[in-house]
């Protein structure tokens, strides 16, 4: 213990000691989890967001829905009767930030996607009481009147692109296109954005196709969340880790 | 003899502290801890009656939540740290803030604006989406600076003590300040989309990005509000209490192993994910490991006052500090339990963690900076004493009533959820829908909104004890009296 006064007499040493002391845990526990290749599962399906999905997921993240909802469904008979297959890491390997959540003051809606019509949704999102007379959730009537900025959604994906996910320059060029396409206007092909981003769902999301509002792009992110992965052709046993 | 002691008198000339910065930062904690109080108490009538989220863009839960989290973590929390840091290490070196009153400035004026610049984003809606790292890049940048600015003041000042050891509380400090810019920038890693925008990528992706939160999420816990706050605990409770530290070997041991078992934590907060189950099992064993600490640097706060016991009648400040250990000893408890993977299958996604969390955050975090604000505000405005101690009883009394209903009507609300989440029925058939589990909830977040509603009540007990100290009056009111049998005891 005598030995302790060293580091009670030296400003920098202790600094030093102290910042060892705290890096070892999470090098230890992080260095792997990047390297591993067992971290995340090989699965087919798994596709960068559709550039209207990540419009969508925006707003979902500027208004802090994963304070109340999860995106995790943990392997319980009762989350799985409940939700669904329980969650892959692979189906968040392209989200940047991740959305699990911590708490679940509303259900999970990891696998939301195709449970409810765009129409529950829409009104839904504009008065959850509506549709469920006891629910707590904010109504969120401004995004069904708000028109959907996506005028730089190309420099979004482009961003995207330098952190890791692979959009094509193809898919970064027709990223307005395909907004408008997905959404259910005129101007689109709904065929090349289904060649480009498999499984999307097409529609007039918000029931007014005159324009394309918040409401649409979060409506056309919740309705494709926990649809990309089969799960017919998965083998768990593949992925112990 | 007497010569002697007179000469070691006069050696020891008075240092001229600064004290300006430190009084601002006193103020500040009063103001945001207020202002977090009352948001949190918003926002919890929002969870039991949602008509009070306006249907606003700038009112609604999910935008109010990181206000209430970051006005009490970073902005009351934060300021208590600030202020009680820079006054514990000018008093234990014996030397005035390395900087000066200039770089005291800029950290007071910088870091207020680090708080506004954050919480007018998130109203906004300008988020991360990171839990208590909700800012935006740009925000992140500029706490970058002022954190380096505020590592260089804090080591400028040890390197220039006349006192030949770093006392114990500046260990702590130290190793949250070099902590937390390591958590900091590792977490917060992001794209922005473009130079005049506010919004960024992370660069961390899905399972990885969430180990990397929880590895800051979970120390901005071990760190910002344990480490820091054991600081003042160390420094404060001996000087209240009058009384050396109960064991300089425990200290150490306590140091070492809080700050290396720390840090192993945060795979807890995802047990049952996605995350490799290796990551799973690792976190959870240091969680249990960490229950050891804890209890070590707990049992050496509270045994300060071995042979000063007494002082709790009579002493309403030192009782806010013993509390405050107290709950710690608790939530710390519990923490490491609810880590244990078969609790945390219950536990994790309900109003338990809620619950938990406040146990330490008023409990812990909020009792000892009460303490610590109510020992500085006369020592730093050289009033006699408080205006009143009989307030600060009634503060202690109604904030503790207002925790206790807290923490039991989350850990009712809770623990019955997450059964009912996993009930079957007779048939086999799951036994309740979502929304009936969330209709249950309903009479525990009334509870716990009044147990809100207490606990900013006795801020503001505070806040005019306080304001009528700096104005330098006394309360006429009955001193506390030690009971006759303590009396007549030190008589003899």
């Amino acid at each position: 213990m005598n030995k302790h006064a060293i580091l009670e007499k030296n400003v920098i040493l202790l600094a030093v000691c102290i910042l060892v002391t705290v890096a070892i845990g999470g090098l230890v526990q992080l260095v792997p989890l990047y390297t591993m290749e067992q971290t995340i599962e090989k699965v087919d399906g798994v596709r960068p967001y559709s550039p209207l999905e990540l419009a969508g997921r925006n707003i979902y993240v500027r208004e802090g829905c994963y304070l109340c909802h999860s995106q995790m469904i943990r392997p319980f008979r009762d989350e799985a009767e409940r939700y669904g297959h329980y969650s892959l890491a692979a189906e968040s390997m392209y989200d940047h930030p991740f959305q699990w959540g911590s708490k679940r003051t509303g259900p999970d809606l990891a696998r939301v996607g195709g449970k409810y019509s765009n129409a529950w949704h829409a009104a839904h999102l504009i008065n959850p009481r509506s549709v469920v007379p006891e629910s707590v959730m904010p109504g969120y009537p401004f995004m069904a009147k708000t028109d959907l900025d996506y005028a730089d959604i190309a420099d979004h994906m482009r961003t995207l692109r330098i952190v890791g996910v692979p959009y094509t320059d193809e898919e970064i060029a027709e990223a307005a296109n395909d907004v408008a396409a997905q959404a259910g206007g005129e101007s689109g092909d709904a065929k090349a954005l289904l060649a480009r981003y498999p499984k999307a769902v097409v529609g007039d999301f918000d029931g007014d196709p005159s324009r394309i509002t918040e409401l649409d792009a979060l409506v056309a992110y919740l309705q494709m969340l926990g649809t990309l992965v089969d799960f017919t052709d998965y083998n768990p046993e593949l992925d112990y880790r | 003899m007497s010569a002697a002691v007179a000469t070691a008198g006069e050696a020891r000339a008075p240092v001229a502290y600064h004290e300006e910065v430190v009084k601002k930062f006193v103020i500040a904690t009063v103001f945001w801890g207020v202002v977090g109080f009352l948001v949190g108490v918003v926002i919890a009538f929002q969870l039991a009656f949602p008509v009070l989220n306006l249907d606003l863009p700038w009112t609604t839960f999910g935008r109010l939540r990181p206000v209430h989290t970051s006005a009490v973590i970073f902005a009351f929390g934060g300021n208590a740290l600030f202020a009680t840091s820079l006054y514990v290490v000018q008093r234990t070196c014996r030397a005035s803030l390395f900087g000066g009153a200039a770089l005291g400035n800029f950290l007071f004026w910088g870091y207020q604006l680090f708080i506004v610049l954050a919480a007018s984003g998130y109203v906004m809606g300008i988020t991360q989406s990171k839990e208590y790292a909700e800012p935006e890049w740009y925000v992140d940048l500029w706490l970058t600076i002022v954190w380096v600015a505020y590592l260089v003041c804090f080591v400028g000042t040890l390197i220039k003590r006349k006192e030949p050891h770093i006392y114990v509380a500046n260990w702590f400090f130290l190793a949250f300040i070099i902590t937390i810019a390591m958590l900091h920038l590792g977490n917060n890693a992001a794209v922005p989309v473009s130079f005049f925008g506010t919004k960024s990528y992370i660069v961390w992706a899905g399972v990885q990005d969430a180990m990397t939160q929880w590895w800051y999420g979970h120390n901005a816990v071990g760190f910002f509000l344990t480490a820091g706050f054991l600081g003042m605990m160390y420094y404060f409770i001996p000087k209240q209490a009058q009384r050396p530290i109960y064991s300089y070997r425990l200290s150490i041991v306590h140091f070492w192993t809080l700050i290396f078992l720390y840090i192993w934590a945060g795979p807890h907060h995802l047990h049952y994910t996605a995350l490799p189950d290796w990551l799973q099992t690792l976190g959870m064993t240091f969680s249990i490991m960490l229950w050891m600490p804890s209890w070590g640097g707990m049992i050496n706060g509270i045994m300060t006052l071995s042979g000063a016991w007494d002082k709790l009648r009579t002493d309403p400040i030192l009782r806010f500090m013993v509390a405050s250990v107290a709950f710690y000893g608790m939530s710390t408890f519990e923490g490491p339990m609810m880590s244990i993977k078969a609790v945390n299958s219950l536990s994790h996604y309900t109003d338990w963690t809620i619950g938990h969390v406040h146990s330490g955050a008023l409990g812990w975090v909020a009792f000892v900076s009460f303490g610590a604000i109510y020992f500085l505000v006369p020592a730093l405005w050289k009033r006699q004493r408080l205006y009143s101690l009989r307030l600060v009883t009634y503060h202690f009394w109604i904030a503790t009533i207002g925790i206790v209903l807290y923490i039991t009507s989350m850990w009712i609300s809770g623990i019955m959820q997450g059964l009912m989440w996993r009930a079957y029925d007779s048939l086999g058939f799951l036994q309740y829908s979502f929304i009936e589990t969330v209709e249950a909830m309903h009479p525990y977040y009334v509870i716990r909104a009044f147990g809100g509603v207490l606990f900013l009540l006795g801020a503001l007990i505070m806040v005019y004890n306080l304001w009528k100290t700096i104005k330098g009056e006394l309360r006429t009111e009955a001193a506390y009296e030690e009971p006759a049998h303590v009396a007549a005891g030190a008589a003899e």
